[in-house]
């Protein structure tokens, strides 16, 4: 294996040395999210860089390379009675833990147990300049140094090739069911913001087609006695439904672009956008798909209206899916943040040639 | 923490004072800032001169109150114009040096920011200035069935704003996280005094997670002037298991059975035999004055939830091999059996004239190891060390008992602390669980990090503050620093301890 870092180094060295923009990649299962990779990028491959490192279920730790696949990972957790607790998104069998990480989704557990980066307990990464870097480690509580392991969660691969990464894993609830309530929206956001206020082993949430959908998760005795509080229609189909919330094969998601991702504040009111709304995190996460037919000039007066509305409401609005034209994919930040998002760059890859522009186009 | 009597290392900055920077930076800070809000004289700076370690002590130049942004923004320019250090300090109940004075710089109190801003109970989240105490977000959002879960020890006094500098923890951090998972959005001030807001309303923010980065930076990186947390909503029951062990081995596993059982206990804490006689002694909790290790082991969350997990919790103790296991029957007796963990550190002081707080972090497994290689050390150095560990992430704190009126002791009992903390390393762990770096620790960061981690450390201060005029020196060693440490640190190529176990 440590060949293959070998390799990786000297593309770096040699890459940083020419100035050449380099696209990471893993299993390309989100090659759709970001901005494009660089015409002129080439691409570099983490697969090969695949294994698990070392997995202790009593120690809440599994380490792995960034090339192995989320399934892999999974099914040994599974095996064991664990898992990811922040259900990450695959959105293609070949989805790696790398890119997991990079990409920083979560999945529809986020609002209880936490996203990407409240599991990350520690990488090993290689800079831009080929650097071999350790950060954080295989252990719960870690100040010494700043954070940099929760930074390369969502850094979308532009400050470091990620080598391995330590992920804290949660144990299996001991049995999860599903309830559904008929309501709109705006009854929806009002319902799941009370609940979330109170002591319920809620673990997912998710308003769409005038529906409600509520998992409950823990000891049988728990879900039963959070039902009789909860009322609504206990489901059949529960593990189906969120699989399909979470890889987005939801009827909700087909006609596919453009997908528009609003992360705000949970109490935010009902939006009156153009397209269908899906809800998810007690309100906190909204999906806008949007009719395709719209010409750049509208799609770009669209967007600004999207990203005021996720703004005015605390947040921040993504275009996750159908990106074209002039339209930033990310919510576009402050010049204050800029700056400083550009001097961080600086510091990791003073050369620029690790996935320049994915995230933002000015770096 | 006890220190009366201790070295002290205060510089008379003051003898200087001619030659200083001081009157002239005392009359601009004056034209801003209420007389009352700047501190010069030696007896009103005395206060500021430690925070909870206190045998790290420096006289700042001068001390500044300010009441408002506008106020800390104008003392960041003076600053970053006339290329002063500032330190920012809370409530200054740290434990790592981390708000200890520069000598030629300014200390910046936020105490004087200590107001809940709002409180937005359906949304779940306060915003607060970060002079606010930990405590006081939980008593203020308790009629709403809210609270805020880091509960660090001193969460009486400590502030909010300390505790993100710290990424600050507590006993329930395993199963609701540290600062870092509970807060949503900072407003930071850059040296320059420039306003950043730094996360957001929602989950997740647009670009780098800046607010990770925040977190646990030791007010190295900028101010923080107001933070939005997470509330939670308080737990409908919480109830304790007690079990005492006939070896620390036996103990540590049961903890391991525990989490293999598919449970994370809301609090799981151990204590050794001479804590649990110190405690006993000062608290009479009524703990198994025969055991070698006391378990206690929470369980909280809904009525049914808590019953099903307190009787598997109460089967895997007694087939860990517990000599004794109590269930708490009432809020009063779990209070009770908390009240002994809770008294640790000051029965350490009742035992011991004065004590020395460690806190490192070990994979679980590595528990007995570790300790034994404490108890070596303690025969070694013929002092006592009294161990609380958070056993359910391995965070460990061990108290060695020294007298700082003998000569010598003191100096013996850092050098014992740097050994526990190169064995936690050696263990795959960390030297600071939660304390932070500081002042304190910094020498060892030099051992847990490579050069080029540590360039990278530099590299994000220079991002942030080129000049290096926040917090300097603190958290992050220098190079040179380093490598005299690595000079002296080293004998001959020969480790000082070859029989002591390594990992």
């Amino acid at each position: 294996m440590q060949t293959i870092i070998d390799q990786i180094t000297a593309i770096l060295r040699t890459a940083a040395e020419r100035g050449q923009a380099l696209h990471i990649q893993g299993g390309g299962s989100k090659a759709f999210y970001g901005h494009p990779r660089a015409e002129a990028a080439e691409l570099l491959d983490i697969t090969p860089y695949q294994g698990i490192v070392n997995y202790e279920p009593t120690e809440l730790v599994i380490t792995a390379r960034a090339g192995t696949r989320l399934s892999e990972i999974e099914s040994i957790l599974r095996e064991q009675g664990q898992m990811l607790a922040f259900e990450p998104p695959h959105f293609a069998s070949t989805a790696t833990l790398g890119g997991c990480v990079a990409a920083g989704l979560s999945g529809p557990r986020r609002a209880s147990a936490g996203a990407v980066r409240d599991f990350v307990l520690g990488v090993r990464m290689l800079d831009g300049t080929g650097r071999d870097l350790h950060f954080g480690g295989q252990v719960m509580k870690n100040v010494a140094g700043y954070d940099v392991s929760r930074l390369m969660a969502g850094s979308m691969g532009t400050l470091g090739v990620l080598l391995e990464v330590s992920l804290k894993v949660l144990p299996l609830p001991a049995a999860e069911n599903t309830i559904s309530l008929e309501m709109n929206a705006a009854q929806a956001i009002k319902q799941m913001n009370q609940w979330a206020g109170k002591p319920l082993p809620i673990t997912a949430t998710c308003h769409v087609d005038g529906q409600l959908y509520i998992r409950l998760s823990g000891a049988e005795t728990a879900i039963r006695a959070a039902q009789v509080q909860l009322g609504g229609e206990s489901r059949a189909d529960d593990d189906t439904f969120w699989h399909a919330l979470r890889e987005q094969t939801h009827p909700f998601f087909q006609p596919a672009a453009p997908l528009w991702r609003l992360s705000v504040k949970s109490t935010a009111p009902e939006y009156h956008l153009p397209g269908k709304q899906l809800m998810e995190w007690n309100g906190a996460l909204r999906w806008l798909a949007c009719q395709n037919d719209a010409n750049n000039e509208d799609s770009d007066s669209a967007a600004h209206i999207i990203r005021e509305a996720a703004k005015a409401a605390g947040g921040h609005a993504t275009l996750f899916r159908g990106h074209r034209h002039a339209t930033p994919v990310f919510h576009p930040l402050t010049p204050g943040l800029l700056s400083l998002h550009r001097r961080l760059k600086q510091q990791f890859d003073p050369a620029g040639i690790l996935n320049p522009g994915r995230l933002y186009p000015e770096f | 923490m006890k220190y009366a009597s201790m070295r002290n290392k205060t510089r008379r900055a003051i003898d200087n004072l001619a030659m200083s920077p001081a009157p002239e930076l005392i009359r601009r800070l004056r034209a801003f800032l209420p007389s009352d809000a700047v501190l010069y004289d030696t007896e009103d700076l005395k206060p500021y001169e430690c925070d909870g370690l206190s045998a790290y002590r420096q006289t700042p130049m001068i001390v500044v109150l300010p009441q408002t942004e506008q106020q800390i923004i104008q003392v960041l320019q003076l600053c970053h114009e006339t290329h002063t250090p500032v330190v920012a300090r809370g409530a200054g109940t740290g434990l790592s040096g981390g708000a200890l004075p520069h000598e030629t710089g300014i200390l910046m109190s936020l105490a004087k920011l200590n107001r809940i801003l709002e409180i937005d109970p359906l949304a779940r989240t306060a915003r607060v200035q970060p002079g606010v105490r930990n405590l006081a977000i939980s008593d203020a959002v308790k009629s709403y069935g809210l609270y805020y879960a880091p509960d660090p020890s001193s969460q009486i006094a400590c502030s909010i704003g300390g505790n993100v500098a710290e990424n600050s923890g507590g006993v329930h951090c395993l199963k609701y996280g540290l600062t870092v998972q509970n807060i949503l959005k900072l407003r930071v001030l850059t040296i320059e005094g420039e306003l950043l807001e730094i996360g957001s309303e929602a989950l997740d923010s647009a670009g780098l997670d800046l607010l990770a980065l925040m977190t646990g930076s030791e007010g190295m990186l900028g101010i923080v002037t107001e933070i939005i947390v997470k509330l939670i909503p308080v737990p409908e029951k919480a109830q304790l298991v007690m079990a005492a062990f006939d070896n620390i081995q036996s103990a540590g596993n049961a903890v391991a059975n525990v989490i293999a059982a598919g449970i994370i206990p809301a609090g799981m804490e151990m204590m050794d035999k001479i804590t649990i006689h110190a405690v006993e002694a000062f608290l009479h909790a009524g703990y198994d004055l025969n055991a070698e290790a006391i378990l206690l082991c929470e369980s909280d969350g809904a009525a049914e939830e808590v019953a099903d997990e307190i009787a598997r919790i109460n089967a895997i103790m007694k087939s860990s091999g517990a000599t004794g296991i109590r269930t708490s029957r009432n809020e009063a007796e779990r209070l009770s059996f908390w009240a002994g963990r809770k008294a640790a550190f000051p029965a350490a002081g009742r035992v011991s004239p004065d004590y020395y707080c460690m806190d490192g972090t070990i994979p679980r497994k590595h528990l007995g190891q570790v300790l034994s290689g404490i108890e070596a050390l303690s025969k070694h150095y013929g002092l006592r060390c009294m161990n609380v560990f958070h056993a359910g992430d391995g965070n460990l704190h061990p108290l060695i008992l020294y007298d700082a009126n003998t000569p010598g002791e003191l100096e013996k009992t850092e050098e014992f602390g740097g050994k526990i903390l190169e064995m936690c390393i050696q263990a795959g762990g960390t030297i600071t669980g939660e304390h932070g770096v500081g002042m304190e620790k910094i020498n060892q960061m030099c051992l847990q990090f490579k050069t080029d981690e540590l360039e990278i450390f530099h590299g994000v201060k220079a991002a942030f503050d080129p000049q290096n005029l926040l917090n300097p020196g603190k958290a992050v060693p220098t190079l040179h620093r380093c490598a005299e440490f690595g000079a002296m640190h080293v004998h001959g190529g020969s480790e000082k301890f070859p029989d002591l176990p390594r990992f």
